[in-house]
């Protein structure tokens, strides 16, 4: 499957670290699925409310250095928990892009100008996003208002994704 | 085309490059602890593929929340343990023996100039100090480090750090990694190797240095690598003296991974901390960093001196000689967590412990405990802490609090004072050696 989609939740903060997607207090959980509840919790971002504007989302878009911090996976793991496969953002720290590529998610790095295009449209009204990893193009619909991104990911990117992680992969090549 | 360290030590242990930019490597260390392994060897379990891929080159400790607070954290201990002996890991350090992995594993003597190293952990940087690449990672490239003994990275761009002067006295490592991550921000070495050279850390302990790479990742960094030098062979001489005839060989062997007259930076900074002033963190990242004067004044509640930046038996002398014969203010609690148990017992020996104890210090066992705010120190909302610690992000040491980062001299002058304070008020200024 190289095909992921979703509304879109747009945070408008950058450095957002990976406390805040899942705070150091859940770590003593083994199991992946508890830390659904828990995601964003501690989030430092006026007008975000996890309880309320995580529902129904499939897509995040955010600003530079996103998933700064520490390495815990957890923090992919609670956006998975959540539904949220995809993650567009003007950069992202480095452990938290490969984490996501580890896991056969999707870290998405777009320029300024076309964040800020996804902020304005997001204004406005919900953000419908569809990311196809073999065109590497995400496709935006925002009220009657539909347009193409194309993006680029790494053969090693993509073909991490295609074998739904590294476990996979590394398990068939060394 | 001249070559940097990291990319020596690349080109030493490639496996495969599957991809442009891709560098499959064997890796010498896979460490863990007990936050992020458990999930790993679940994980390898339910796959069918519950094994190591060298015992001896796995090494684990239980750091994060020891000894257990609740039945989660036990378990999460329990799944390493049981772990650790069913493969037969002979170095697992289990309570009694523990102690923050990136404090204890490079006293075990498990690091070598040119090992490529990778742990659940982003401190995991805090090993370049011994010229080697560490590497935080995620539970999925641990899973595989531990399975197959490999672990991918892109290329490594190299960013060289120049620290140049003479570092003034009451100004330690601490101050001068904040004050290289005020310059270059959080992410102003993402997905790049920092090398950090310069006279100034060419003077520095091996415990500097790996203040110093600890908080590489602060700023984005990869790894935070110092050069091999005589102090790197003279730490590690008991654990090395079988191995060469004497240390001119070790260090001659070490070189080998020594950047070249013409290798080729990503970017060169020079800073010159000869006016450089003691420092601490102001905000939620930690990059916001003022003189500790600027600060003056702000009140703290617990100050925290410990961690893998800042808890070796360096700091707690310096510490110590800081609160020695003074009280701790009222209306604080501080508490001091030596990083090893090695660092506590030669703390008690050197009247250290007895001495904070004087003060009104809590000494806790080694752990990471209140650092990320799991255990032994948790603050409550709206508190603050002055900590030695590496991390200021929101909540980082209880939900709702405060942290501001410092050096353990600044960190136990705060102490007494109930403020965050400079130290040289206390004892005239204060020696790195
Ligand atoms: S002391 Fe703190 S930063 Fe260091 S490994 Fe432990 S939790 Fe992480």
């Amino acid at each position: 499957m190289t095909r992921f989609s979703g509304t879109a939740l747009c945070l408008d903060r950058a450095d957002i670290n990976t406390d805040e997607i899942i705070p150091a207090r859940y770590l003593t959980e083994i199991d992946k699925t508890v830390l659904g509840p828990h995601l964003m919790e501690d989030l430092d971002l006026a007008g975000f409310d996890p309880k309320t504007d995580l529902a129904g989302i499939g897509v995040v878009v955010t600003r530079k250095n996103f998933g700064c911090g520490s390495s815990r996976e957890h923090a992919p793991w609670a956006l998975e928990a959540n539904g949220i496969r995809v993650v567009i953002a003007e950069s992202f720290a480095r452990i938290f892009h490969q984490n996501m590529f580890n896991c056969g998610m999707l870290a998405i790095t777009l320029d300024k100008k076309q964040i800020d295009r996804l902020f304005k449209a997001a204004a406005k009204n919900p953000l419908h996003i569809s990311a196809d990893v073999d065109m590497e193009t995400i496709t935006v619909t925002a009220g009657l208002d539909t347009w193409s991104i194309p993006f680029d990911l790494t053969g090693f990117e993509k073909a991490l994704v295609r074998a739904g992680g590294w476990v996979g992969y590394a398990d068939q090549n060394y | 085309m001249g070559k940097t360290i990291a990319e020596k030590i690349f080109d030493d242990h490639l496996v495969d490059r599957p991809f442009n930019s891709v560098n499959v490597l064997r890796l010498d260390r896979v460490f863990c602890h007990e936050i992020t392994t458990p999930t790993a060897i679940q994980d390898l379990k339910a796959r069918g593929k519950d094994r190591v891929f060298d015992p001896d080159r796995i090494k684990a400790v239980i750091d994060h929340v020891t000894p257990a607070k609740d039945a989660k954290t036990a378990m999460q201990g329990k799944v390493l343990r049981d772990w650790a002996r069913r493969h037969g890991i002979i170095d697992f350090f289990d309570i009694g023996r523990n102690g923050v992995c990136h404090a204890l594993f490079p006293e075990k003597g498990f690091v070598r100039p040119g090992f490529v190293i990778i742990m659940g952990d982003s401190h995991t940087c805090t090993h370049g100090a011994f010229g080697a690449f560490a590497a935080g990672v995620g539970t999925t490239d641990l899973e595989v480090g531990i399975l197959k003994g490999v672990c991918a990275f892109k290329q490594p761009d190299t960013l060289k750090i120049e620290i140049t002067g003479t570092l003034p006295p009451g100004v330690f490592a601490k101050d001068v990694i904040l004050e290289v991550i005020r310059r270059i921000t959080v992410n102003g070495a993402t997905n790049q190797v920092i090398e950090f050279c310069g006279p100034v850390v060419d003077a520095m302990s091996m415990e500097s240095r790996m203040t110093l790479s600890n908080m590489a990742v602060e700023a984005g960094a990869t790894c935070g690598i110092c050069r091999p030098d005589a102090v790197t062979v003279d730490y590690l001489w008991p654990f090395i003296k079988e191995e060469y005839p004497d240390r001119e060989a070790a260090l001659a062997d070490f070189s080998r991974f020594l950047p070249d007259e013409d290798a080729v930076y990503a970017g060169h900074t020079v800073i010159d901390v000869t006016d450089l002033v003691p420092l601490a963190t102001f905000g939620y990242k930690p990059d916001n960093v003022r003189p500790v004067s600027d600060m003056a004044g702000t009140r703290v509640d617990q100050v925290y001196i410990g961690s893998c930046t800042n808890g070796r038996i360096e700091d707690l002398r310096v510490a110590a000689k800081v609160v020695r014969g003074g009280r701790i203010a009222d209306s604080v609690r501080a508490i001091v967590s030596p990083a090893t148990p090695k660092v506590f017992s030669q703390a008690l020996e050197e009247g250290l412990i007895q001495e904070f104890m004087d003060a009104g210090f809590c000494v806790t066992n080694p752990t990471c405990g209140a650092c990320l705010g799991m255990s032994n120190g948790v603050l409550a909302s709206g508190e603050v802490a002055a900590a030695t610690t590496n991390r200021n992000f929101n909540g980082r040491m209880g939900k709702g609090g405060m942290v501001h980062l410092m050096s353990p001299a600044t960190a136990a002058a705060t102490a007494l004072a109930g403020t965050i304070t400079n130290a040289s008020l206390f004892t005239g200024p204060a020696q790195t050696k």
